[in-house]
């Protein structure tokens, strides 16, 4: 391939065989799952429990696949490497620090919410702020930055899709609506099986989505080593990050230097502590059986982390391929890297396999993330406001309508909307999610912050990182707003991720002591190994059942 | 001595295992103390494998710190 044809070497015809072998694995996943409705069969699938929780049932072994296909979506397959090889180290190789801190945090905190959340029927991390703090205007916020965040989110796996399918040759040419046919109609079949089976669709999907990805990476990784040799792979990636850009400035950053160890860190911890704050990995954690398959699962979950560093230095084998990225629009889009790697270095049939892995792999994480929105609209608006009666049939068939509609919405944001806007969405969605870190998490152990305090610093913090977010224009001539994750933090210098300084400046708009002053014990309280409070009062309104059983008297956390 | 709570982790236990899961979030925050290209590793440089490193090291914290707390807890359903 000249370098002087990027159209043709972007693959201008459609690669038959790749399509085959991706369409063979896409039915495969379509029948697994609508026969996912079968799966541990509930007496009826008319609840959020069954339909959005899949019956709560989730063993070690499917909640790790589950999990794993949830928060290891396609957008970051193709957008990790996709930062290595644009900018390197600091905007791609943070999610290997990120993925590691995750786990001690669930560990510490996800066990003790799954307990609350079992206890009292809890669907959503809304019902709990409502549970806990009694407000319904906190309860409202959290669900709907929830909502906000999410959103922008499964637009993104649209995204990962769409790297597929224009490296397949498909979509870069006629008009609008052959263009979009493949995705549109990835997505209405997605909609229909989730539809019909909740949770367990994803559930199940995940075990194919993961074996694939696991075999591919493999493959790639003794490729680049046997291949490239993983010495030259890292001085090519050395020599690009170096080079100077017409602006004077290094094209990117190959290991930290002083200068960005605060960037690296706040943004590995910052997106940490966001990941957990999201709905839909919320909802994987709530479909566990019980507390010890959590804790379990912090302890193997780091596996995907090792399949995602190998990834991300699939951006770095990329550069030493020297892989065009040219689409098929004949524009230069980074995040075609692992797509053209593959396509370029493998045969047909295992570039095929490589797409059905990221295409599968948006699926899985699409599908939880639209139940988990649905699941708050659900719970914590229709029958909060308008239908504060609604029985467990009325809340499951909402909750199945809304996850058409979330579905329908992302897909209009892609197909409508330039894609840079879901980016940015996106990067906002992190930055907002992460504002309800406090409320959640200090709910666990402590009724100490009151909930109009709560809510002010939640109000401060959003519109703090929005602003500053909206504001970053590293390179003007590229983008005028959302150009970065990092800003200055107030009075300094040093650039961190926006999400934790908005998160840190809020300082001012909380502590006030809670008018119900309560003992708390301060022994290990940040652990989380001490028992919960012996208090009624955050099941005392909401919900009903439950709150007569006397084991309530010990809520037992931990 | 006021009888210890049945449902609370002794206090040793709970801070080992509060240990473990500390150790992997400290040591990879603490990004001066890897950022630097020596000593390479089959050409990879230190900043990159030392994170896959932690990879490890860091499932292994945390499996201990599960074990740790399972076995107070089974101790205590025992007596």
């Amino acid at each position: 391939m000249s370098p002087g044809s990027p159209i043709l070497a972007a693959g201008g015809r459609v690669d038959a065989v790749a399509l085959s072998v991706l369409l063979f694995f896409f039915i495969m996943v379509t029948i697994g799952g609508f026969a996912a409705a079968r799966w541990k069969r509930p007496d009826t699938m008319h609840s959020l429990d069954e339909w959005g929780l899949g019956g709560r049932s989730f063993g070690t072994i499917t909640t790790w696949f589950l999990l794993g296909g949830d928060l290891y979506t396609a957008y970051t397959f193709v957008a990790v490497p996709a930062a290595m090889f644009a900018t390197g180290a600091v905007s791609g190789f943070f999610a290997v620090p990120y993925t590691i801190v995750v786990y001690p945090l669930i560990f510490i905190f996800m066990p003790r919410l799954w307990s609350v959340a079992h206890r009292n029927g809890y669907v959503t991390p809304a019902d709990f702020i409502r549970g806990r703090y009694d407000s319904k205007a906190l309860s409202l916020a959290v669900a709907v930055t929830g909502i906000l965040a999410t959103m922008p989110y499964i637009a993104l796996q649209l995204v990962g899709i769409q790297a597929v399918l224009d490296t397949l040759g498909l979509g870069g040419s006629g008009n609008a609506f052959v263009k979009d046919l493949p995705l549109f109609i990835a997505f209405a079949v997605l909609a229909a099986y989730t539809y019909s089976s909740g949770l367990r669709a994803p559930a199940l999907i995940a075990f194919v989505k993961d074996t694939l990805i696991y075999l591919v990476i493999i493959v790639a990784a003794v490729y680049v080593g046997v291949k490239i040799g993983f010495g030259p792979m890292f001085h090519a990636a050395e020599a690009k990050m170096a080079t100077k850009t017409p602006k004077g400035t290094a094209t990117g950053v190959f290991i930290p230097a002083a200068n960005n160890y605060w960037a690296y860190s706040s943004l590995a911890l910052g997106s940490a502590l966001a990941l957990f704050m999201y709905p839909h990995s919320m909802t994987a954690v709530l479909s566990g059986s019980n507390r010890n398959v959590i804790r379990r699962n912090a302890a193997i979950l780091p596996l995907y982390s090792l399949m995602l560093g190998l990834l991300a230095l699939l951006g770095f084998a990329a550069i030493a391929a020297k892989t065009k990225v040219i689409g098929l629009d004949g524009k230069a889009n980074a995040q075609l890297a692992v797509p053209h790697f593959f396509q370029d270095a493998f045969p047909s049939w295992f570039a095929g396999v490589a797409f059905a892995a990221i295409a599968i792999g948006a699926l899985v994480p699409a599908a939880i993330m639209s139940i988990a929105a649905a699941n708050l609209f659900t719970r914590n608006v229709y029958r909060e406001f308008l239908r504060p009666d609604a029985t467990p049939k009325q809340e499951a068939k909402v909750s199945k309508v809304t996850s058409l509609v979330v579905k329908f919405g992302a897909l209009l944001f892609v197909l409508l909307l330039d894609k840079q806007n879901a980016i940015n969405m996106q990067l906002l969605g992190g930055v907002w999610i992460l504002q309800t870190f406090l409320a959640i998490v200090a709910g666990l152990y402590t009724r100490w912050f009151h909930r109009w305090a709560l809510l002010a610093g939640w109000a401060v913090a959003m519109i703090y990182g929005t602003v500053a977010a909206y504001q970053q224009a590293p390179n003007p001539a590229v983008t005028k707003h959302f150009g970065s994750s990092l800003a200055e933090f107030p009075f300094s210098h040093t650039k961190v991720y926006i999400a934790l300084s908005a998160f840190i400046d809020r300082g001012a708009a909380w502590p006030q002591r809670a008018r119900r002053k309560r003992s708390h014990q301060t022994g290990g309280l940040l652990l989380g190994f001490t028992r919960g409070h012996r208090t009624g009062a955050w099941h005392r309104r909401w919900p009903a059942g439950a709150r007569r059983d006397p084991d309530l008297v010990h809520i037992v956390l931990l | 001595m006021p009888e210890p709570s049945p449902r609370r982790l002794p206090t040793a236990t709970a801070c080992a295992a509060g240990a473990m899961l500390a150790i992997p979030v400290i040591a990879l925050l603490l990004v001066a103390s890897y950022a630097k290209k020596d000593p390479e590793l089959f050409g990879v440089p230190f900043f990159y494998w030392y994170q896959f490193v932690w990879v490890f090291l860091a499932a292994g914290c945390t499996y201990s710190a599960y074990v740790l707390v399972s076995r107070a807890r089974r101790d205590r359903a025992a007596r």
